[in-house]
């Protein structure tokens, strides 16, 4: 890649003064409009395909309006909205979304953090780990549930012939809640680890190293160091990471659906015991029909989502003032 | 784009650039840190512990997939038994022939690869271009304009998801391929990506050199930032690639059987239609054979667009 510093040549010779307006004018609006030319394809297919339809969301949540006959919408005021907050099975939804949630973010943030510790030590090898970590990303969700639905089987799945080993029952993953909560985690963990491991290493890596060698004259130990120095270096990636896998976690639809293995996967499990938000939503547009009800869901979604944020924002201001 | 140019360039490109604008910053200016140099907060070599511990990592991402092609290679009776079986069997061709047919795997394997190249291409031109401007061009709102871009990124698209299929139902768009392409054209993290990667590979310099040249601003992006940016642009095009690939949501709602994407495919797989637990393997290994063979040969540039692109403020 040659990058030239030298000044070209100035202007090209022999242009009349008539020609020289009409090339400054041109000149000029390329400059002032080619910047907003350049950055409109975003905003438009943005605007028509997420932003509208975002707030369309929220009149659509104000009508009946079914699935065989979407142009017709009769209006019903805040009706979709009471009955939702008097069905159990959106409380039940909100309830696992979060369960779920916990268990999946938690434990992959802390191994992502353990392995993005390791990863950025010196070792033969290297490359080979990095890419071995992000394969399961490489992963779509039908395969990955697919084969982690086979893993957890309760009569001849892997994981329940490892316990048997280690004197554990069988345990029935799909009907027991918790179980199946833990199991359906475990795919999105196996999935994102990886990535979020990488996007910490690029952050560890930036860390100045005198800040360790600083640490280390002061005698702090390894670990000291890793608490003192590695985790306040990256906090700005930790949060991303956290921010992230919130709206990764509010969003959780595919992992669950194919788990349960076809009609159950839509209502999460026989007893809803894994349904999500964003099994509940389609299942009252897609399965119910009820495509108003289903916008109730969308927005009860997205609020659910700017709550997150804003405890997000005062638990940020809190620990940064603390440090 | 010649394919054989593009592993060599995505690694020795970013550092050299990086160097050169380096020079040309101010004494003082804030410190760059996209793009870095590699390896400056390493500190240790690994011990043995160490090792053992990547392994176990590096086993427990890769061994989801072994099995998966151990249990697509035997048969039901043998997947069903315990303990499972962890060898390959003598199946494996002849149940990927099954899956294929069963699954119809062959079309949603060319809806796919329509999607996910349409979507990967237009993302990297639009990022490129919009990123070109964020990064490079002065205009008003411009900073404003760019908080919004981000902003963006918090907005998950799925919850626009009823009035878009009454959108698409409404353009005959239903169960067809432009439904899945068209809400996906453009990525925010694009643009922030190739923003944060011009804004310090691209001396400004060299946009006023041009602009002295009395090119105008599309031959600049075509003759200076195209050419400079060709590193990136590939990492986003594989990157978007496997996200517009694996994407489930919306695809899942607006197609059917008649004509999925690979993902849509394989829920027929988990619905009960097949009831041969191998096959169902078979075609999860299948539907994620590209993506791996993709990661085989471009695994590093990945991994290092990814790390490249994570810095966030």
């Amino acid at each position: 890649m040659a990058i030239s510093t030298s000044t070209p040549p100035n202007g090209a010779p022999g242009v009349t003064a008539e020609h020289q307006r009409r090339r400054t004018l041109l000149h000029r609006l390329d400059v002032r409009g080619a910047p907003y030319a350049f950055v409109a394809p975003f905003f438009i297919v943005f605007a028509a395909f997420s932003f509208y339809p975002l707030i369309y969301t929220s009149w659509i949540s104000l009508h009946r309006v079914e699935l065989s006959t979407l142009n017709l919408m009769e209006w019903v005021g805040f009706g979709n909205y009471t009955a939702l907050w008097e069905d159990d099975r959106f409380w039940n939804a909100l309830l696992n979304t979060f369960t779920i949630g916990v268990l999946s973010t938690v434990p992959q943030l802390l191994m992502a953090l353990g392995l993005a510790h390791l990863l950025n030590y010196r070792m033969r090898g290297s490359t080979f780990f990095r890419v071995a970590a992000l394969t399961p990303y490489a992963t779509s969700v039908g395969a990955a549930a697919l084969v982690f639905t086979m893993l957890f089987e309760r009569d001849f799945g892997m994981i329940n012939w490892m316990l048997s080993l280690v004197g554990v029952d069988n345990l029935d993953w799909e009907n027991n809640k918790w179980a199946a909560q833990t199991a359906i985690s475990s795919i999105v963990i196996w999935r994102w680890t990886g990535y979020n491991a990488l996007l910490y290493l690029a952050a560890m890596q930036a860390i100045p190293r005198d800040r360790y060698e600083a640490a280390a004259i002061d005698g702090a130990s390894r670990w000291q160091q890793f608490l003192k120095v590695t985790v306040p270096g990256i906090r700005s990636t930790i949060v991303f990471t956290i921010v992230l896998s919130t709206i990764g976690a509010t969003q959780l639809f595919g992992e669950p659906l194919i788990f349960g293995q076809g009609p159950n996967g839509i209502t999460g499990g026989a007893d809803n015991q894994y349904q999500t938000l964003g099994l509940l939503l389609y299942e009252e547009g897609w399965k119910n029909y009820q495509m108003g009800r289903a916008a109730t869901v969308a927005w009860a979604m997205f609020l659910l989502l700017i709550v997150v944020f804003v405890v997000q924002r005062i638990v940020k201001r809190f620990t940064t003032r603390r440090t | 784009m010649t394919t054989d140019s593009i592993p060599a360039r995505a690694t020795d490109a970013p550092p050299e650039a990086v160097r050169k604008t380096r020079k040309s910053t101010p004494p003082g200016g804030r410190p760059l840190r996209l793009f870095r140099h590699p390896g400056a907060g390493r500190q240790h070599h690994a011990g043995p512990v160490a090792y053992i511990l990547m392994g176990l990592a590096a086993l427990v991402s890769l061994f989801p997939l072994y099995w998966t092609m151990v249990a697509a290679s035997t048969d039901n009776t043998r997947v069903t038994q315990t303990p499972p079986p962890f060898l390959p069997g003598p199946h494996l061709l002849e149940n990927l022939g099954k899956a294929w047919q069963d699954a119809a795997l062959g079309k949603a394997m060319l809806n796919s690869l329509i999607v996910a190249g349409v979507i990967a291409l237009s993302t990297v031109l639009f990022a490129t271009l919009a990123g070109f401007a964020f990064a490079k061009l002065r205009f008003k709102g411009r900073n404003v304009l760019l908080m919004l871009v981000i902003g963006t990124m918090m907005v998950p698209p799925q919850l626009g998801v009823v009035p878009l299929f009454m959108m698409m139902t409404e353009l005959g768009w239903g169960q067809k391929l432009p439904a899945v392409i068209f809400p996906t054209l453009v990525s925010a993290v694009g643009v922030f990506f190739m923003r944060q990667y011009l804004a310090e590979a691209l001396p400004d310099e060299l946009v006023e050199a041009g602009r002295v040249d009395g090119a105008h601003s599309l031959r600049i992006f075509w003759s200076i930032v195209l050419p400079i940016a060709r590193a990136p642009m590939a990492v986003l095009f594989m990157i978007t690639f496997v996200h517009a690939w694996n994407d489930f949501f919306w695809p899942f709602i607006v197609l059917d059987m008649t004509n999925p994407t690979v993902p849509v495919a394989l829920t027929q797989l988990s619905a009960g239609y097949v009831r041969d637990q191998s096959l169902i393997m078979a075609g999860a290994l299948l539907g994620t054979l590209p993506l791996l063979a993709l990661f085989i040969v471009f695994g590093r540039q990945i991994v290092g667009g990814i790390m490249q692109g994570a810095v966030k403020g």
